[in-house]
């Protein structure tokens, strides 16, 4: 049913229409709707006879996750930011384990400082944990990925972290179609693990595995990882059957002909599009790569979508200090010998708007992009506290710093 | 007792006005030179009792130890109203590091000043009750553990405000939550649940353990006075009501913490290593009905129709802690009259 | 398309409105996103929402920066944030204010409604912003008040919604009569 609704809302009637059993949660924004929702539909008894546990922390979130996943039930969290680091050592845990569990990412960004706003820098710093990584550009992408995403969790046996821009999808209103009960069940059997903890048949999970085997065992969860990139074309498929809207991992848009290409992940893939028609109106061949699967990193579809381009330009919503991009470098490697630029932005909720990407593509097409661009970043600030830095070296944190100096306290 | 009896008939409560007291016993806030150590214009809602709480700890403390204080903070409402950058209310040395490390932040701050030979420096750790029940617990144990020579203190207004009213460990049965809703045949939080953090602490057999609310603030500044006059950990648990979380009124703040008191549902006292020294006895007992009323957050309980099952439940936690704590003295408990 | 920004304080309901505007019209069969600014504020603070209307699909996400109409929920607000930043020149602005509009500095068109006094008569708390709604409907035509009432009916239990609706249907009248007044001067 389509309706105008609010993506947590739409995200937690996926998830429950998924028929999640067990739903660990600790809250923090901006995840927290999408938990309060689940949390009401299993007080109202409609999602009966899930549990919803209120936990002590995003740790024990997830580990309540791997417990009632490792035990049969199908499980569910949500999370960000903070949350998501606080969760780091279970969430390696978890994908060792090879546990479905799926989990929404409210994308935040991390602090110091604290910061409550939207950019990716959480869900990347886990992009080596093993976990699938789906990133989505609309709320009703949010939807449909989370439907996908129990399925292939649970046909290959990895955990899946749906992403989603913190506030710009979470709190934004829009329409969303959701599936109907029926469709979702065909489409999602229920979970049954080959291993669970059970009497019937005991096992042990979670043993040491020392020198003699352990590459082999990690050698195995990059295989299956990989095999997600294989699976999704058919699942895509069968999902669209039902949805009529069709998942991919790669969506090129007017890349035909374009000798300027974008890459970029979620909801900011919106505000490009527009970007790039307002710009193919003035005659300039651009075009946009939407990458919905970032882990794992589909280089084959990334490097068809950029076959024809001259320059790339790397939009990323999070920063790797002391290198700069994150997916620049994936992207690289799909596409080795291509100019390929790296431009962050909207980091920490800085809005990406319509005017500085116009910008931002002028001067790439004009070949005017340095290697490295921090979109709309504000020089006179950081060169006044670089130039006080090269002054005196002493230790201190940046955003103090300034405030420290604007105080008329350059010490 | 000599001296003229006073009553207090006009604000219903047993307070004493600071002007009737001996200068030495009035009130820090009633003192021009107090720090202000959080001061004006931060961004907290009206008749916030964390704020209220917390400007009254801290300068408490800041007397207590003639200025020499350093304040950590966990992530919370207390946090975030505090430091819109690139404002600051605070006028001590305050770090906010995390949400579930400020007892080990303020441990360490505690070892470098005892490294550098700084021991007249003391040090505060300071969050809201999810910071401290729930995230930042397996730190506060192992501060409690090693007796760090920190004061802890938890403002407690029983839920997760910050991120919009969702349960903690802290939240008291019935109430309702944006994760325990009233819906279906739930009525809010359940029973049986939560902690009691004060006699966690208790456990640890710590130096100094105290609970305290906005309501008697008095208590409040001399309980901090108390707690930095000695060393080791201590821990210090102050009831404070939030409007926003409870649908209180904004003016009703003190008289709901003092409603809390009065009903038995929230024991004030003193613990001295492991064993309880001090209740502040209940002078006029309330039937719980008469604190859970004034707060949106129980109205389920009231409307449509009134939940006596669930009143009793609760009135018997109430009774549970009076006879616990013994908060009703065996004198007359009725009169309306104290001397100062 | 058609942007709106809505201004007020916390508390006020202004991220409703703007979701309530945008149910409005995606019942009226177009396409409509509302969001929030997104801030930690509490209680009082001032705080923005926006909502686009277009016949197309939308996909930009950026905060509305240039407007076709100004929202103001709380008039002390004009004196604190700019509210009319990037207001298209023939850009409506509709004001919670019971005294004459030009007693507040705004640009000749903005037309003035005392939301507050008709949500106390009719709801009896000072939430403004169904009543707005309802003369959002009157002044700028973009939604029916029908859908605007049928948005508050969807979200409100019934007697509130009821409440809510009596408050919009009194602003949209109000506001219908003050346009009509101003067309025949
Ligand atoms: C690891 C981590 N998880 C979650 C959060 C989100 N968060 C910030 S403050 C807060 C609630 C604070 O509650 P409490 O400690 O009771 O303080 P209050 O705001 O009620 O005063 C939460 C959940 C966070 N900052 N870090
Ligand atoms: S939400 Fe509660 S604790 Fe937070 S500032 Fe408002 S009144 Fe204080
Ligand atoms: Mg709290």
């Amino acid at each position: 049913m389509r309706s105008q609704i609010e993506g947590s809302r739409a995200v937690a009637e996926a998830v429950a229409l998924c028929r999640p059993q067990v739903i660990p949660a600790y809250p923090i924004s901006p995840q927290t709707h999408i938990v309060e929702a689940l949390s009401e539909r299993v007080a109202s008894g409609a999602l009966h006879p899930c549990v919803f546990i209120n936990a002590e922390s995003e740790f024990g979130a997830m580990s309540l996750a791997i417990g009632a996943c490792a035990t049969g039930g199908r499980s569910y969290t949500a999370t960000a930011s903070q949350g998501l680091l606080f969760m780091a050592e279970a969430l390696y845990n978890a994908a060792g384990l090879g546990l479905p569990i799926v989990m929404t990412v409210a994308n935040r960004a991390i602090g110091a400082p604290i910061n409550i706003w939207n950019d990716h820098s959480d869900a990347m710093s886990q992009r080596d944990s093993g976990w699938v990584q789906l990133y989505a550009e609309s709320n009703q992408e949010a939807v449909d990925l989370h439907v996908l995403a129990f399925r292939l969790a649970e046909e290959l046996s990895l955990p899946v972290m749906v992403c989603m821009d913190g506030f710009v999808l979470t709190h934004a209103v829009e329409p969303v179609d959701l599936p109907d009960q029926a469709g979702v069940d065909a489409f999602l059997p229920p979970f049954r693990p080959r291993q669970v903890l059970d009497p019937v048949a005991p096992v042990s999970i979670g043993a040491m595995v020392g020198p003699e085997a352990f590459t082999e065992v990690r050698y195995l969860a990059h295989v299956r990882q990989l095999e997600v990139l294989d699976r999704l074309p058919d699942l895509a498929g069968e999902l669209a059957a039902l949805t009529g809207r069709r998942i991919s991992a790669v969506t090129p848009y007017r890349c035909d002909d374009a000798d300027t290409v974008v890459v970029a992940l979620g909801s900011v893939l919106g505000t490009l599009k527009d970007t790039v028609d307002e710009l193919r109106d003035e005659g300039l061949p651009v075009g946009v790569v939407g990458v919905t699967a970032f882990r794992p990193f589909p280089v084959r579809a990334v490097a068809a979508a950029l076959a024809g381009a001259r320059r790339v330009v790397v939009l990323e919503r999070a920063l790797a200090a002391g290198v700069g991009g994150i997916v620049t470098a994936d992207v690289r490697a799909a596409r080795p010998g291509v100019a390929c630029r790296t431009v962050v932005a909207g980091l920490g909720g800085r809005p990406v708007t319509r005017a500085s990407l116009r910008a931002m593509l002028l001067d790439a097409v004009a070949d005017r992009l340095e290697p490295l661009t921090f979109l709309d970043l504000n020089r006179e600030v950081v060169d006044r506290e670089l130039a006080r830095a090269a002054a005196t070296r002493r230790s201190g944190p940046a955003a103090e710093n300034i405030l420290h100096d604007l105080a008329g306290g350059g010490r | 007792m000599n001296g003229q009896r006073t009553f207090f008939y006009q604000v219903g409560t047993f307070a004493v006005g600071n002007r009737l007291l001996d200068p030495a016993m009035r009130a820090g806030q009633a003192d021009p030179d107090r720090a202000n150590a959080l001061t004006s214009g931060h961004r907290a809602c009206q008749g916030c009792g964390e704020a209220l709480g917390a400007r009254y700890v801290l300068d408490a403390a800041m007397r207590a130890t003639g200025g020499k204080l350093v304040v950590v903070n966990a992530t919370g409402c207390l946090e975030v109203f505090s430091t819109p950058y690139p404002e600051t209310s605070w006028r001590v040395p305050w770090l906010h590091s995390l949400f579930g490390n400020a007892p080990a932040v303020a441990a360490g701050a505690a070892a470098t000043l005892r490294a550098q030979g700084r021991d007249d420096v003391r040090v505060i750790g300071q969050g809201g009750d999810g910071g401290t029940v729930d995230i930042g617990f397996g730190c506060l144990s192992g501060m409690f553990e090693r007796n760090d020579d920190v004061l802890f203190v938890c403002y407690d207004n029983e839920a997760y405000m910050n991120t919009g009213v969702q349960r903690s460990g802290a939240t008291p049965p019935a109430a309702r939550t944006a994760t325990t809703p009233v819906v279906g045949d739930r009525s809010g939080n359940r029973f049986g649940q939560g902690k009691d953090l004060p006699v966690i602490a208790m456990a640890h057999r710590i130096p100094y353990v105290a609970t305290a609310t906005v309501a008697d603030l008095r208590d409040l500044e001399a309980k901090v006075a108390h707690a930095m006059s000695l060393h080791g950990a201590r821990y210090l648990h102050v009831l404070v009501p939030c409007p926003l979380g409870w649908g209180t009124a904004s003016g009703d703040t003190v008289r709901v913490a003092r409603l809390a008191v009065e009903s038995g549902l929230f024991p004030v006292f003193e613990a001295e290593h492991g064993e309880v020294t001090a209740v502040r006895p209940i002078r006029r007992r309330v039937p719980v009905a008469d604190y859970l009323r004034l707060q949106t957050r129980y109205r389920h309980l009231f409307t449509p129709t009134r939940c006596d099952d669930v009143l009793d439940a609760i009135g018997a936690v109430a009774e549970d802690n009076i006879r616990r704590y013994g908060l009703i003295e065996h004198r007359d408990v009725e009169h309306r009259e104290v001397s100062p | 398309m058609f942007a709106v920004r809505i201004h007020g304080r916390g508390g006020q309901g202004v991220v409703t409105a703007a979701e309530l505007l945008s149910v409005a019209a995606f019942t009226e069969g177009r396409h409509a996103q509302a969001f929030p600014s997104f801030g930690s504020e509490r209680t009082g603070a001032p705080v923005v929402a926006f909502c686009r209307i277009d016949t197309r699909p939308i996909r930009t996400r950026e905060p509305i920066a240039i407007a076709d109409c100004v929202i103001v929920q709380d008039p002390t607000l004009l004196r604190h944030v700019d509210v009319l930043a990037g207001l298209r020149p023939a850009g409506s602005v509709l004001v919670n204010w019971a005294g004459p509009v030009d007693q507040l500095e705004l640009p000749p068109g903005a037309v003035a409604v005392a939301a507050t006094q008709l949500a106390l008569r009719h709801v009896g708390r000072p939430v403004p912003n169904a009543a707005l709604l309802g003369g959002f409907a009157a002044l700028t035509g973009q939604v029916r008040l029908e859908s605007v009432l049928d948005a508050i009916r969807g979200r409100f239990p019934a007697s509130l919604a009821a409440a809510n609706v009596a408050a919009a249907q009194e602003a949209y009248d109000l506001v219908r009569a003050e346009c009509e007044e101003r067309q025949d001067a």
